[in-house]
């Protein structure tokens, strides 16, 4: 366990995509207007599936070099040698992903949804799914990254490979949001099934990706 | 015989081979009777008129479709728990027999859907999950060729196939959780089918006969797969030994 709160540390400390992902994910809400107009009332309506897809795309941004960086420097092959259980290393890089990805983008999301004439109670529900659903993105994107770590150009393989897990999150995240604020439809059923998601995501993402780390150095 | 006598490569292609042409002329004389009966038996719809008959391409490719995926499933499953041999030759050669099976019921689908709903494309449950088994097929194919090392190869396209077969419950089942334009399930549900017997049979016979077509591509295909590494190898060894002159 010490060593998964080292690990923790150390990549929360490196730093990871913040930073960058941040700029891109406000690039993707600036440049949306452009295309689809400044209709306010639009942008009201898709806004919510906007936000989700922009932290989706900021989370693939750096998802490839999750282990990537570890692989090339041998760290990894340390780690595999350690004895320690692949799964917990797993597990302590993509929480610090998390943290250092996902977490400024939900922080972000607010200040984001007032562009978008997104209303309170919208942007809580906003940041209540992506709080819920960004960690199963993360671990389904541990998997690609763990499948494609050997590969010098896998960042685009890696999104066809967790295309069916993330499909599922995005729409019950963002059915979820819009189920909040628009009067009919109950919120919870939805977050209940994305919460699901997340927790069978995090059960597949951390056993798969071992594995797939195991196989891929040799 | 024994099941497990199919692991030896050289014993499988022998077999294979002596089964071809029987499996070619059963798909042949499945395809003459099901086509037969799919245009001059089976009767034009009372709404759909003769456009129906789309249905006996469509429903059998995306039926051999998710069977496909199920049999790389399968083959996965041996690779990873049983390190059966031909099990990753399997894995490998269906993939892109799926990805046609897919285009060909997506294609005919969007065929069948302009005229029956007036557009080429819905955003439908099952629609979209087929265009997502079909990206995934597209998918390990490229993953396939992007890892040189074949064992590594076979062993994570392994994995990302095994984590991918949620789609396929997702795909049997979206017309009846999320119960939008595509229609739901009709000849493989509870309490029977609901087709008349004159549109059913020249259906069963023509999904027998894909079936039988994609039992011939996919032997084909583990035979070409084996033949291609063996290749593969026997380069490799005349290489090596230009490389080191044997010691007489």
């Amino acid at each position: 366990m010490t060593m998964a709160w080292a690990l923790f540390k150390r990549d929360v400390g490196l730093g990871g995509a913040g930073f960058v992902g941040l700029i891109f994910f406000l690039s993707i809400v600036t440049i949306l207007p452009f295309g689809v107009g400044p209709d306010l009332n639009l942008l009201a309506r898709i806004g919510p599936a906007i936000l989700w897809i922009g932290a989706l795309l900021s989370m693939l941004l750096g998802l490839d070099r999750l282990f990537r960086a570890d692989y090339e420097d041998g760290s990894l092959d340390l780690l595999l040698a350690s004895g320690h259980a692949m799964e917990i290393v797993v597990l302590a890089k993509v929480a610090a992903y998390w943290v250092t990805t996902a977490l400024p983008l939900i922080v972000a999301v607010p200040f984001f949804g007032f562009f978008l004439n997104l209303e309170p109670p919208a942007i809580g529900a906003l940041v209540a799914t992506l709080l819920a659903g960004t960690p199963g993105l993360a671990f389904a994107g541990a998997i690609g990254a763990a499948v494609t770590v050997s590969l010098p150009r896998g960042g685009m393989l890696l999104a066809v490979v967790i295309l069916p897990i993330c499909v599922p999150i995005l729409i019950f995240g963002v059915s979820a949001t819009l189920a909040a604020y628009t009067d009919p439809d109950p919120f919870l059923p939805p977050f209940a099934i994305l919460l699901a998601l997340t927790l069978f995501s995090a059960v597949i993402g951390l056993f798969v990706a071992a594995s797939a780390l195991r196989a891929s150095s040799r | 015989m024994q099941f497990i006598d199919l692991a030896n490569p050289t014993r499988f292609l022998s077999i294979s081979a002596r089964l071809m042409p029987v499996l070619i002329g059963a798909t042949l004389i499945a395809f003459a009777i099901g086509l037969y009966m799919a245009f001059f038996v089976a009767p034009p719809d009372y709404q759909q008129g003769e456009t129906v008959r789309i249905m006996f391409v469509h429903v059998p490719a995306a039926w051999l479709s998710m069977f496909c995926y199920t049999i790389m499933a399968l083959s996965a499953l041996g690779t990873l728990v049983w390190k059966h041999p031909l099990a990753d030759v399997s894995a490998k050669a269906a993939a892109p027999i799926g990805a046609v099976f897919t285009f060909i019921a997506l294609a005919t689908g969007s065929l069948w859907g302009k005229p029956m709903w007036g557009t080429w494309w819905v955003w439908d449950a099952r629609l979209t999950s087929m265009l997502v088994l079909f990206l995934m097929y597209l998918g390990l194919i490229a993953l396939w060729q992007a890892i040189d090392d074949q064992i590594a190869a076979s062993k994570l396209c392994a994995k990302v196939i095994l984590v991918g077969f949620i789609n396929i419950p997702i795909i049997k089942f979206s017309v009846d959780w999320w119960n939008t334009l595509h229609q739901p399930a009709s000849v493989m549900r509870l309490g029977g089918a609901t087709i008349h017997p004159s549109i059913l049979w020249p259906l069963l016979i023509l999904a027998l006969a894909f079936s039988l077509l994609f039992l011939v591509l996919h032997l084909a295909a583990m035979r070409t797969e084996l033949m291609r590494r063996r290749v593969h190898r026997l380069r490799r060894l005349a290489a090596d030994s230009r490389l080191q002159p044997r010691k007489a």
